[in-house]
């Protein structure tokens, strides 16, 4: 077949909502998009993982600290799912850690933001995580099937994270003053940097319109942070917080709430690697690959002296 | 930067409850079988999704081609007398 027939036929698929499997002809465009995007996505659940981790050991109750230790644990697991996503594309494991870890590839620059208090905890699960929900519900009806069965398992996982974290602002904002200025101060802090979760207004996303075409995307990134924006008010509302937004209000007219201007220039300058923790991140991801390079060295030689001895027996077996 | 090479990937089938196949739920990385398992357990069973696990080296899972859907499954999609509404019988009859 040739290739434009070919192309006639995957568009067509796209076209009847028929999930592109992995040995199915497509554009190279195509199969470039989604490496890059669902490995980005794998790291950033990945690195994820710092700023709370940063919190385990040092969580107020037994209670919270069995709760944030299985949050963290799930991450590690949705990292997993998306990287076997992603290879099923052609990509390997090891070139997507090794860029990772070079600085090559990037990830959400949420985490490249510092978690200086206890609330912090509670603000990523309500904010970062229930941003992350509505991208990924989303993508539960992405176009590539591997990436979609994978968003449907992490979506399952992640209501777990915004609840407990919601519960932790929740108590900490009924709490005494000191705990009620401390939830106030994460959610100041975790507000702006959440809304730029959803990436650069739509007039300047340089890869949104292709990939709405390709249905690897369903919705573009102003409508996401619009339904984050109108979801999340009302949660606020319920435990006595305040957006850090003078301009936000409810618009009768849209059926939404307006809000004010995103300050762009401190995204892109994160985006570039110059944020509160970039450098601390990756030093954290290197220093743990390196040492554990001799736990999957020792693992790859105990495997392979028991491939020999089964073989050994077998022989002798057969003799 | 390295030269070490990843462990061989391994396809992961899980039976969520007994009297129902194993399903296909994903893959990972892991140097040997019995490592295969351990890792399938924490990453796919952590809400009580399995009660058994099987692991498959991918490399050795021979598939169907793409290409050639429409010469294996075509064939069956006009034989409509496989199927027991082809059949013309009386309403007087209740259960058949
Ligand atoms: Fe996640
Ligand atoms: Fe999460």
């Amino acid at each position: 077949m040739s290739e434009s027939s070919m192309l006639k036929r995957f568009e067509d698929k796209i076209q009847r909502e028929i999930k592109i499997e992995p040995r199915d002809w497509m554009p190279d465009e195509y199969r470039k998009t989604l490496v890059r995007q669902i490995s980005q996505h794998a790291h950033s659940e990945i690195v994820g993982m710092l700023p709370e981790g940063n919190w385990v050991t040092r969580a107020p109750s037994m209670r919270r600290k069995v709760a944030l230790i299985a949050k963290v644990q799930d991450e590690a697991g949705h990292g997993l799912y998306l990287y076997s996503a992603a290879e099923t594309l052609g990509t390997s494991r090891k070139e997507m850690i090794d860029d990772l870890h070079s600085g090559k590839a990037k990830y959400s620059s949420i985490f490249n933001y510092p978690t200086l208090s206890w609330a912090d905890i509670g603000a990523i699960g309500w904010l970062v995580d229930g941003a992350a929900i509505i991208n990924q519900v989303m993508l539960c009806r992405t176009s590539y099937g591997p990436y979609a069965r994978a968003m449907v398992r992490i979506c399952k996982e992640e209501s777990f994270h915004q609840r407990q974290g919601y519960e932790i602002m929740l108590t900490l904002a009924r709490g005494s003053e000191e705990q009620k200025a401390m939830a106030q101060d994460a959610l100041n802090r975790w507000w702006w940097p959440s809304l730029m979760m959803f990436g650069p207004p739509d007039h300047e996303s340089k890869h949104s319109a292709q990939s709405m075409a390709w249905k690897i995307k369903r919705k573009s990134n102003d409508e996401l942070r619009q339904s984050f924006v109108d979801a999340t008010v009302p949660q606020a509302k319920l435990i006595d917080l305040v957006i850090p937004d003078p301009d936000l209000k409810w618009n009768e007219d849209r059926g939404h709430y307006d809000f004010g201007e995103i300050d762009w220039e401190e995204f892109w300058n994160v985006v570039k690697g110059n944020g509160p923790c970039n450098k601390q991140r990756l030093e954290a991801r290197n220093k743990a690959h390196d040492e554990g390079k001799w736990v999957r060295e020792a693992a790859a030689a105990f495997a392979e002296k028991q491939a020999t001895r089964r073989k050994d027996v077998q022989q002798k077996i057969a003799s | 930067m390295s030269n070490e090479k990843d462990w061989p990937l391994w396809e992961i089938f899980i039976r969520s409850r007994a009297g129902l196949n194993h399903k296909h739920v994903g893959s990972l990385h892991a140097a040997d079988a019995e490592m295969a398992i351990e890792n399938a357990r924490d990453v796919y069973t952590r809400r009580n999704e399995g009660i058994s696990i099987w692991v498959v080296e991918s490399k050795y899972i021979k598939a169907s081609n793409p290409a050639d859907e429409e010469s294996l499954f075509e064939p069956a999609s006009d034989k409509i007398y496989r199927h027991p509404t082809f059949y013309d019988l009386p309403d007087e009859l209740k259960h058949m």
